[in-house]
């Protein structure tokens, strides 16, 4: 098929905002697999031990890695305790703020509010904000000008993906965002898909968070020490490689503008500690499919359902190996991308649903 | 206003903490049966997305949306915090001769 290079307009309020819309690919019905209602009700049953015992060890392992890291400052065994710290500290909260604004990691609401809390902080999203734009991405995954957490761009921008690998824009972005709302500034963007009545609680956690790190930079510039900022702030920085590591891997190199997140999204078996980390988001087709059903029984509802998705990668390396061609294709031509093929005993995608029908190869 | 009471299902025909669909005349109903047995029905649409909250999960006296998790109390329509911000309409419901009835008005 022959493809002609198209500029793909990713603003919440341009021209493909408005085409998704015209098109009827916002707010669109997605294709799920047929799961029997005993058994979809089984899986989404809330538990609290699983994420109370998960965040018990994440909590309690960055109390040690941290004490351990101060006791050892000065010296170059603080470093490995550190570069474990900054990756609880700047990666796992990423899944955590995650899964509990879908309120399914816990059985107990507070819990689930707490622990959001706590992990938007160290990640730097705004609480109201990200469980807004996070309800769009669910809504319009992957469609342009809808979807405001495209996490690569087609043409995909290599420079800034690998500077993300230390937080560098992410954080600058973030820090940017937390002010600007510090100071009661909603963007135009953020208007579009924060309602109005939320606005003033986006505006009150800034405004505490800016607070928290004034007091963290006085205090190292009083102590003439960076290390309360090794603990607060900079493991976004130092720590965040694991997140962007697979947090590319949910979405990149596939299909935008398509209907059905077997063919948008990846699915990755992955290693235990980074299972751990990422809290099995890496089955990532499964949870945009069904995100009633709690990150522990995800394993369980992927072996429901591969009949009917696309063969997971088997590693994270594996991943990467079909993913980063498929970057460097598009930085000569946005509109290729990675076509996943359904197995045989999966129900097939209508591609008629479509406006137009995307390129493939 | 006046209700007309319309028969859903057998009573059995919803399972304990559980929810089905009911359409009717071009509307969709959500239609409950609590942990404690009893009955309940609200609009079958969530507020925020237009999502069938019969695909949703029953947890005590909450409906989950199936789509972004918005909760709301089904005994009342109340939401319960974002994604919803509006209530779900509630509607009568009676169980006479092992059918279940809601008051459609």
């Amino acid at each position: 098929m022959t493809t002609v290079p198209t500029k793909r307009d990713y603003s919440l309020l341009g021209r493909d905002a408005q085409a998704a819309v015209a098109n009827g690919l916002a707010a669109a019905e997605w294709y799920h697999t047929a799961i029997p209602r005993k058994q979809m009700k089984e899986l989404m049953k809330r538990e609290d031990g699983p994420a109370i015992r998960d965040t018990v060890i994440w909590l309690g392992s960055m109390v040690l890695l941290g004490g351990l890291g101060i006791y050892f400052w000065g010296t170059w065994f603080a470093v490995p305790f550190f570069l474990a710290y900054g990756v609880l500290h700047g990666s796992a909260s990423d899944s955590r703020w995650h899964e509990c604004g879908h309120g399914t990691a816990f059985k107990t609401m507070w819990m689930n509010d707490a622990v959001y809390q706590i992990a938007c902080f160290m990640i730097m999203r705004n609480p109201v904000t990200w469980r807004w734009s996070h309800t769009r991405h669910h809504t319009d995954t992957v469609i342009v000008g809808r979807d405001p957490e495209i996490a690569v761009m087609r043409p995909p921008d290599l420079i800034r993906l690998v500077l993300n690998f230390f937080g560098t824009i992410d954080v600058w972005h973030a820090l940017i965002d937390m002010v600007r709302n510090a100071f009661g500034v909603i963007s135009a963007a953020e208007k579009t898909f924060i309602p109005e009545m939320e606005r003033p609680k986006a505006i009150l956690v800034a405004r505490i968070w800016l607070a928290i790190y004034v007091v963290t930079i006085g205090l190292s510039v009083y102590l003439g020490s960076v290390l309360p900022l090794m603990l607060i702030g900079l493991p976004r920085l130092y720590g965040a490689w694991h997140h962007v590591m697979t947090g590319l891997l949910q979405h990149g190199g596939l299909a935008d503008n398509v209907i059905d997140h077997r063919l948008n999204s990846r699915t990755v078996h992955m290693n235990p500690v980074s299972r751990f980390i990422y809290w099995n988001m890496n089955y990532h087709v499964e949870h945009h499919m069904f995100p009633m059903v709690p990150y522990h029984a995800l394993p369980k509802l992927h072996a429901m359902i591969k009949h009917d998705l696309p063969a997971a990668n088997p590693s994270i390396l594996d991943g990467y190996r079909e993913m980063i061609p498929a970057f460097l294709r598009q930085l000569r031509n946005e509109d290729y991308f990675l076509k996943r093929e359904l197995p045989q005993t999966a129900k097939p995608y209508r591609e008629e649903f479509h406006s137009e029908p995307v390129a493939a190869e | 206003m006046s209700s007309n009471w319309v028969e859903v299902c057998a009573a059995d025909d919803i399972d304990e903490e559980d929810v089905i669909r009911f359409d009717h005349e071009g509307r969709t109903f959500a239609v409950y049966r609590s942990p404690d047995d009893e009955y309940f029905a609200t609009d079958g649409l969530c507020t925020h997305e237009h999502i069938h909250l019969a695909d949703g999960l029953v947890m005590d006296d909450i409906i989950e949306c199936p789509k972004h998790n918005g909760r709301f109390n089904y005994k009342t329509g109340q939401a319960k915090g974002a994604p919803v911000c509006v209530n779900l309409k509630t509607y009568p419901v009676k169980v006479e001769a092992g059918s279940v009835f809601i008051a459609i008005s």
